[in-house]
């Protein structure tokens, strides 16, 4: 009852901190990590996490989402769907224009999706493929036909997966070679304005942004820092004000976060959602037997993974589907810590003590740490286990070579099951050369068919049916060996405002973020 | 004999390194009495400071494992690595020192570009490139090691025999008829034995170095405890946890120090000119 009562007092007085400080106040400059140093800030071409960090600010999307993944108005203004699941209508914004002066309508939006990405964007150009066309009735406005309902079509226009391009800069023009690549023109609330390589990236406020008074922040200045342990401290130093997830270690996290005036959230990856998991190889070795990765589930103790090595972020996952990504469902078979139940499965398939080698991801100390947990864990339920050490490229190529027996790694769900999940279990998608796709060699025509058949549904309900059902078969199966639910929490000082609001967090923060000073 | 090792026993330094090094021993050789659990077993929480639980004296490390254990084993792997890696680049250095010194001329020439070739590389960068090629693993590592460190060991032996060359016991060797092999082996080499002995302590000292530099960088054999991967996990939460650096640190340190003491030790019983030193 006390504790009742203190939660209700807390959150009482969290609304009127937020009532008072519901007027943002402008101006000011703002120092962020970026890590690692963007090859190029030119979203259309190059889509990686840092990339996209910086260049959401640049560039927009038509629609943004908050943190359940529901759909916010960015430059549509509003949609509508058509009952039959195959007609999307956007209404754009009126008065936007690029950094550039030339005005945004939806020729752009056409030219971008329909033209440019169609080329540049591979994860992308898959959702294309279920648009009959593209159109723009008049210059506001824009209509997607689709060839069949296609369940997570609302949640392709983020700002990493569908960016707007200008097109009187870009058409006709070598896209990959054009000389404004270095100097990106978007919509977005900030515009770039230098980037000195090695050392920060300047972006300024875009004065003609279409809403009145937005943004409030002057200038962002990009801070790159190399090492872990220099960009905590220039956090403790107060040169930087905002450190992204994943820029320190785990380990420096309660530290920093128990300065005065410092607050952190892991808010903000609700859209990608990381997903971490180990790749048991299907094909060959101990791996290929259902049993054996059964046991492998019920030996890893990853409770205390996430406290001990995550500093206690993150969350176990059940299955293939992470529980912020739609359609997530926990009516499956759990696989809790449990070596005698381990054990008992190896005894019963007789496993003979052949050893397995496990690939830790070559990403820093936690990884290497996570990789050592796991093999003390197999090793005492009686699994043979040998770590091979790696760089990054022999990390990729001994996965995408299947070169490997058990191997870390983590995927992003981009908000639907369609987009990030059924990558992984399709056996359409079984081909050397790539880490990202179904690298473990399952194939399962029942899961094939329940994939297939719930992306092209436009019923909510139904899809989470056969979302259940691919998730019970899946989790019994054991396929790939889900670890944790990732979270990288965001660090920043308490007098920056507003600044994760939505399921990308900093990637698009920025826009509405505030300095208290 | 004796007498030899009567002056080594003078020598303050030598004695104390033999003790130094005789205790590494015997907790290497004690390690799986001391410890019956692997050392990476997940034993107590995490970051416990020594002496706070019983039965803990040095602490846990970031995972929970006992950094006890981990310094017992570590000696395992130090020392071997050492020893090995010692005696795989005596068994390139010597021979080619002895040829190249005993025969002369073009082949001398040859060999001691050969050996110039592998001293000009810095020789921590080299054993870097030769472990991230062939991937970490103790042979690996023991190879990258013997690798680097030959040449000064061809070098001493090539500078030994060109001036035992010339002696009269070798001369008469040649002409009683025995074949070159033999006169390397037998006549020449037993008088190089004593500086050889020397270099190599000194070796192994470098060679565990070597290994726990490689090791604290990530390049180390990910399978097994060394004191140098264990200062490298350790390192990134020195602020939190010391600990868990200085210890195999200090490890790392007395070892080292005893083999370069027992190294000047015996250089200095070894050298008649230097037999009365060590008062």
């Amino acid at each position: 009852m006390k504790r009742l009562l203190i939660g209700a007092l807390g959150a009482a007085l969290l609304a009127s901190v937020s009532a008072v400080s519901a007027a943002p106040k402008s101006g000011g400059t703002i120092n962020v990590v970026i890590q690692p140093e963007p090859p190029s800030l030119m979203l259309g071409i190059t889509q990686n996490g840092p990339t996209q960090m910086v260049a959401g600010n640049i560039y927009e999307s038509l629609l943004r989402y908050d943190t359940d993944l529901n759909p916010q108005p960015s430059l549509a203004k509003s949609w509508e769907v058509s009952d039959d699941g195959l007609t999307y209508t956007f209404k754009l914004q009126e008065g936007v224009t690029w950094h550039d002066g030339a005005p945004f309508t939806s020729a752009d939006v056409v030219f971008t999706a329909d033209t440019f990405l169609r080329e540049t964007h591979p994860r992308f150009r898959v959702s294309l493929a279920h648009v009959e066309s593209i159109t723009a009735p008049d210059d506001h406005t824009v209509v997607f036909k689709l060839k069949n309902p296609f369940g997570p079509f609302l949640g392709i226009f983020e700002a990493g997966t569908m960016p707007m391009i200008p097109k009187h800069i870009y058409e006709g023009t070598d896209y990959a070679n054009n000389p404004m690549n270095a100097t990106p023109i978007g919509t977005g609330p900030f515009k770039f304005k230098e980037w000195e390589k090695g050392s920060y990236i300047h972006l300024v406020k875009n004065e003609d942004y279409y809403i009145e008074g937005q943004p409030y922040l002057d200038e962002i200045y990009w801070q790159v820092i190399p090492d872990a342990a220099s960009r905590a401290v220039a956090f403790e130093t107060g040169k930087i004000d905002v450190l992204p997830g994943g820029s320190v270690e785990n380990f420096d996290i309660p530290r920093l976060t128990a300065m005065d005036g410092v607050c952190a959230t892991d808010k903000g990856w609700e859209y990608f959602a990381p997903h971490a998991w180990l790749w048991l190889n299907n094909r060959e070795g101990p791996t290929s037997e259902v049993k054996f990765r059964q046991a492998i589930m019920y030996a890893m103790d990853r409770e205390f993974v996430r406290d001990v090595i995550w500093n206690g972020f993150g969350n176990v996952a059940t299955g293939p589907v992470s529980s912020k990504t739609r359609f997530y469902s926990d009516d499956v078979t759990q696989y809790n810590y449990d070596p005698d139940k381990a054990k008992a499965l190896l005894e019963e398939i007789g496993y003979d003590g052949t050893p397995v080698r496990i690939l830790p991801l070559p990403y820093g100390e936690t990884w290497q740490r996570w990789g050592e947990a796991v093999k003390q864990n197999l090793e005492e339920v009686g699994i043979n286990t040998e770590i091979v050490a790696t760089d990054v490229a022999g990390w990729n190529q001994k996965v995408s070579e299947w070169d490997y027996d058990l191997a870390f790694t983590y995927l992003y769900q981009y908000g639907d099951p369609a987009l990030g999940v059924a990558r992984t279990y399709l056996s359409s998608n079984i081909a050397k050369g790539s880490p990202w796709n179904n690298v473990q060699g399952y194939a399962n025509p029942k899961v094939d068919e329940l994939f297939a058949q719930a992306a092209v549904l436009a019923d909510e309900g139904e899809r989470q049916e056969l979302y259940t059902q691919v998730q019970q078969k899946l989790v019994d199966d054991v396929p790939v060996a889900w670890t944790l639910e990732l979270s990288f929490p965001t660090i920043y000082r308490c007098d920056v405002k507003d600044l994760v609001q939505t399921a990308i967090g900093v990637n698009d923060g920025f826009k509405d973020a505030w300095l208290d000073r | 004999m004796m007498d030899f090792w009567r002056r080594v026993a003078r020598n303050r330094g030598a004695v104390i390194g033999f003790a130094l090094l005789a205790i590494v021993v015997l907790v290497a050789l004690l390690a799986p009495l001391l410890y019956d659990q692997s050392p990476w077993r997940m034993v107590q929480r995490p970051f416990l400071p020594p002496m706070a639980v019983d039965g803990f004296w040095f602490g846990t490390d970031t995972l929970g494992r006992d950094i006890g254990a981990g310094l017992a084993y570590g000696a395992q792997v130090s020392l071997l690595i050492g020893l090995v890696s010692t005696v795989v680049a005596l068994a390139i250095g010597v021979p080619l020192g002895a040829i190249a010194g005993y025969f002369g001329g073009w082949l001398d020439d040859a060999l001691m570009r050969f050996t110039e070739f592998f001293q000009t590389i810095p020789s921590f960068a080299l054993a870097i490139v030769i472990v991230a090629i062939l991937e970490p693993s103790i042979s690996s590592i023991v190879l990258a090691i013997a690798l680097v460190s030959w040449p000064p060991v061809a070098r001493l032996v090539r500078g030994e025999f060109l001036s035992l060359r010339s002696r009269e016991y070798v001369q008469a060797a040649v002409l009683s008829g025995l074949s070159p092999p033999a006169i390397i082996f037998r006549q020449v080499l037993p008088n190089t034995i004593s500086p050889i002995i020397v270099l190599a302590s000194l070796m192994v000292a470098s060679a565990i170095l070597l290994e726990s530099a490689l090791s604290f960088l990530g390049l180390g054999d990910p399978n097994v405890m060394s004191w140098g991967y264990m200062i490298g996990a350790g390192r990134t939460v020195l602020r939190q946890a010391w600990w868990i650096c200085v210890f195999p640190g200090v490890a790392i340190l007395l070892t080292v120090l005893s083999l370069n003491l027992i190294g000047e030790g015996l250089n200095d019983a070894f050298n008649p000119r230097l037999a009365r030193k060590g008062r």
